[in-house]
């Protein structure tokens, strides 16, 4: 037997194979040219480019790479690349390496214009040939739509009408930023415009949540350890806390926010991914399609909340002054760019059901909110208090059913309470925490979700995007609440600044369950 | 910078009284404040020569983050009959609201001959119960490291610093028994592995990989086993048979046969030549030529590798892939970060290397 062969690598006779990846931690991205629009936008300026340089520094980017910036002011090559490095040198999460910075530069071109103008598509379809010809060798392109929502079916259908999103040598990709439509009807319109001119497999949706390396631990925590999985249901489990709270305002995203409240930004796509990693069965293999069949599944396992339903399972509020970090900060509606009679959620929390096998009769409890009492991003997994205790409790704190937290930020790790003696001459007891925290036990840098999100849809790999019938199936849960919040004006709830959230939210949990402390 | 230092010594000692001084030195620190927590990742042990022992303090400050969460180094001096130790427990960072501050422990034992028969029961009690343990013994003490070798899982070497490359590959061969082998020498020639497999991995480039008919390495004159094993990693993915290289001057000059069969036989050049103008460790430069004519160069640069490609029909395109270079300190550390995992592809290059000495 050769070495290889006892090694279990794949080799030479493996044609389908490339034999020099295996071992390698960082996979070959084929030669790419990616086309960002929107590209003198806050989205590509903090968190877009300073992404490509970090991938460049680490030199893993494509062996050919090209980016062109495509956006509406007038400008030349060279004064985008400016904008480019001044962008890289305020966000990268590392002080740039000159040369790296210069060879990344190298290769940046700019393409101004509107997005529904014609004659935008036809100079980059000139730019995108002169990089292949340059290259003697065709590109993959990959075009990331970071611009407003609204045009997204618009450069959709414009590179469909310019030729742009079909190679007959080359794969083309299509990157959609979030928010994938504010309703069901708008994500469904954009689902048939979006996949009228591309096939699924070529549409990559963001949700930047999924790049986190946090998020992407709960399904090594679940499906990679034993101890978990013959708990991991309705038999123990008594209910699911997953909460997403911020100690800041909205700052300077008035605009945004105020249009958008706190379902449509959190809960609608990261929070119900979150309940998705909670919930879902283990897949068949960590592919694409097998990850994402699972995550649908428990999307659809979830009942469309009903109007009636809506007031006992969904509750909305609004921040009012009060204290953040020592010192006074102003309610939502004193914000700057919000309407005085602005009724837009800053706090929402819901209580939904999985009605599956694996989990009827267990509540997930989902929150997320602005100017709470502390920035914190937690999956807490209460389990069934013991049937007996033969301890006598009196003179201790109690016992507490066991609790399994799992912290995605601020410090990320996961703690278990677990009940013990205190130290003594009676057995008096009480809850202590057992706690595991990931910055403790590795020595790499995570890298920011853009580098690893960039970098798969470049691959191809969609694993960390959702599907269409993934968003549809997110929108189908919230679209309901959305247009009953929007719909009538009672029962927004007020609560102070840096408090844990309205009071009124506790109206959602059944007896005896109870929030956790932010 | 260490933000934070606890410091303890004491001469005369024993590890039971060192071993204390962690608990409490942690506990100290942990007391100070809660946000203070130790990491829990990875125990190094060094052995070197105690007149060196500060050169290597320094290599290993450098490593930053990649720095083991428990340290210990025995510094060697023969005649030394006291056992003596010095305890540091330092974070990088002060402990700011609501992140944690990590607390990478130190620990110096200086040691001399009459100790070396009683080393395991002065490292293993020192060792976090459970960590992983690496081992590097950078001035030589083989035998000392065999000693070692027990408490450890992966030992660390840089083939380069040998001055024969027989003997480093062999010495690096058979480690590769005893424990997991990190290879600073093979570290060197990971972006170069990562390029020349990205450059054949377009589904119209794969093909290529069975008509390559000849490998040229270019390294600086310290660095033969680098090269060695880069073209050994090619000959093992590839299923190549290399033959013993023949010197010639500064350059190494042999032949693999490529392909099973024997009809098929095809024999690949393999030259491996030093390049005086290279003053840092590693490799300068390649270039495969494949039967179709094409060619492939990739040379060291500013900010990245020079890449450049020539066509059959003659065609031929220059580009640059950036990539920041990783310096002799970034090695090691990616040296002590790959003590946790397992690269299946070391000890076949390897074994391929073995093959070519000459």
């Amino acid at each position: 037997m050769t070495v290889e062969a006892a090694a279990g690598l794949p080799t030479a006779q493996t044609e389908a194979e490339n034999p020099l990846t295996a071992g390698l931690e960082r996979l070959p991205v084929p030669p790419t040219t990616l086309v960002i629009f929107g590209a003198t936008g806050d989205l590509a300026r903090r968190k877009l480019l300073p992404a490509l340089y970090n991938l460049a520094h680490d030199g893993a980017l494509p062996e050919r790479f090209n980016l062109v910036g495509v956006s509406r002011k007038e400008k030349a090559h060279e004064d985008y690349r400016a904008e480019c490095e001044q962008a890289i040198r305020q966000f990268s999460r590392r002080k740039p390496d000159e040369d790296v910075l210069k060879a990344l530069l190298e290769h940046v071109k700019y393409v101004p214009g509107v997005f529904d103008d014609d004659s935008v598509y036809a100079e980059l379809q000139k730019v995108l040939d002169g990089f292949e010809r340059e290259a003697g060798e065709p590109l993959n392109r990959a075009f990331y739509l970071a611009t407003a929502p609204t045009f997204f079916p618009v450069i959709v259908e414009e590179l469909g009408r310019s030729g742009l999103a079909k190679h007959e040598q080359a794969e083309v990709r299509v990157v959609i930023e979030k928010p994938f439509g504010t309703s069901l009807e708008e994500a469904r319109e954009l689902n048939r415009r979006v996949l009228a001119i591309f096939e699924e497999p070529q549409v990559f949706r963001i949700d930047h949540y999924l790049g986190k390396e946090t998020v992407q631990n709960l399904m090594a925590f679940r499906f990679a350890n034993g101890m978990f999985e013959p708990l991991w249901n309705r038999n123990y489990i008594d209910y699911v806390q997953i909460t997403a709270a911020e100690d800041l305002g909205i700052g300077s995203r008035a605009g945004y926010y105020d249009k958008a409240g706190a379902l449509r930004d959190l809960i609608q796509n990261h929070m119900l991914q979150l309940l998705c990693h909670v919930a879902m069965e283990p897949p068949v293999s960590f592919t694409a399609e097998e990850v994402r069949n699972e995550k649908v599944k428990v999307l659809k396992s979830i009942p469309e909340p009903t109007p009636e339903e809506i007031p006992k399972i969904a509750i909305r509020g609004q921040y009012t002054k009060g204290h953040a970090g020592g010192e006074d900060v102003p309610g939502y509606l004193e914000e700057e760019g919000v309407p005085a009679d602005s009724r837009t959620e800053t706090f929402a929390a819901l209580r939904l059901e999985v009605d599956n096998w694996r989990w009827a009769g267990v509540p997930f409890y989902l929150r997320t909110g602005k100017r709470l009492a502390r920035k914190v991003t937690e999956i807490a997994v209460t389990l069934k208090p013991v049937p007996h205790l033969a301890f006598n409790q009196a003179g201790s704190l109690g016992v507490q059913p066991n609790q399994l937290v799992m912290t995605l930020q601020p410090n990320e790790g996961v703690s278990l309470s677990l009940v013990a003696k205190i130290p003594g001459t009676r057995m008096i007891i009480r809850p202590v925490n057992m706690e595991f925290l990931y910055g403790t036990a590795f020595l790499s840098e995570s890298p920011e979700a853009y580098e690893r999100l960039i970098t798969d849809a470049m691959r191809g790999d969609a694993t960390l995007f959702t599907r269409n019938d993934e968003v549809e199936a997110q929108w189908r849960i919230c679209d309901p609440i959305v247009k009953a919040w929007e719909a009538s004006p009672e029962g927004l709830a007020r609560y102070e600044a840096g408090s844990q959230g309205p009071r009124e939210a506790d109206r959602l949990l059944r007896p005896g369950d109870r929030w956790r402390a932010i | 910078m260490a933000r934070s230092d606890a410091i303890w010594s004491e001469q005369g000692t024993t590890p039971d009284a060192i071993e204390a001084a962690l608990r409490r030195l942690l506990i100290q620190r942990h007391a100070e404040d809660d946000n203070y927590v130790p990491a829990r990742v990875l125990n190094m042990i060094v052995f070197v020569d105690r007149e060196w022992s500060g050169e290597i303090a320094n290599r290993l400050r450098g490593v930053g983050r990649y720095s083991a969460s428990r340290l210990l180094v025995l510094a060697y001096e023969p005649r030394r009959e006291r056992l003596d130790a010095r305890v540091m427990i330092a974070s990088d960072e002060a402990p700011a609201q609501g992140s944690l501050a990590l607390l990478r422990e130190t620990v110096v034992v200086e040691l001399g001959d009459r100790h070396l028969d009683d080393l395991l029961t002065i490292a293993d009690p020192l060792m976090v119960t459970d960590l992983p343990t690496l081992l590097w013994s950078p001035h030589g003490h083989y035998d000392v490291l065999q000693v070692l070798l027990s408490l450890a899982q992966a030992v660390l070497v840089d083939s380069v610093d040998e001055p024969i490359p027989h003997e480093a590959v062999d010495r690096a061969w058979r480690l590769s028994g005893q424990a997991y082998v990190v290879d600073l020498a093979w570290l060197r020639s990971t972006p170069w592995r990562e390029r020349v497999a990205a450059s054949f991995d377009p589904p119209r480039r794969r093909p290529e990989l069975r008509a390559i008919e000849s490998v040229t390495v270019r390294h600086q004159a310290a660095s033969t086993v680098s090269a060695m094993l880069f073209a050994g990693w090619l000959a093992s993915r590839l299923e190549w048979a290399p033959g013993t290289l023949a010197t010639q001057g500064e350059t190494l000059l042999g032949k693999a046969h490529a392909g099973r069969s024997s009809t098929a036989r095809q024999e690949v050049e393999l030259r491996l030549q030093a390049d005086p103008e290279l003053q840092v460790r590693g490799l300068s430069g390649l270039t495969l030529q494949t039967a179709s004519g094409r060619e492939l160069s990739l040379e060291r640069g500013r900010g990245g590798l020079l890449a450049r490609a020539r066509e059959p029909h003659g065609a031929e395109h220059t580009w640059r892939i950036p990539g920041a270079s990783r310096g002799e300190t970034g090695i090691l550390g990616e040296g002590i970060r790959q003590a946790l995992l397992r690269d299946p592809t070391y000890l076949p290059a390897l074994t391929a290397a073995q093959a070519m000495l000459p």
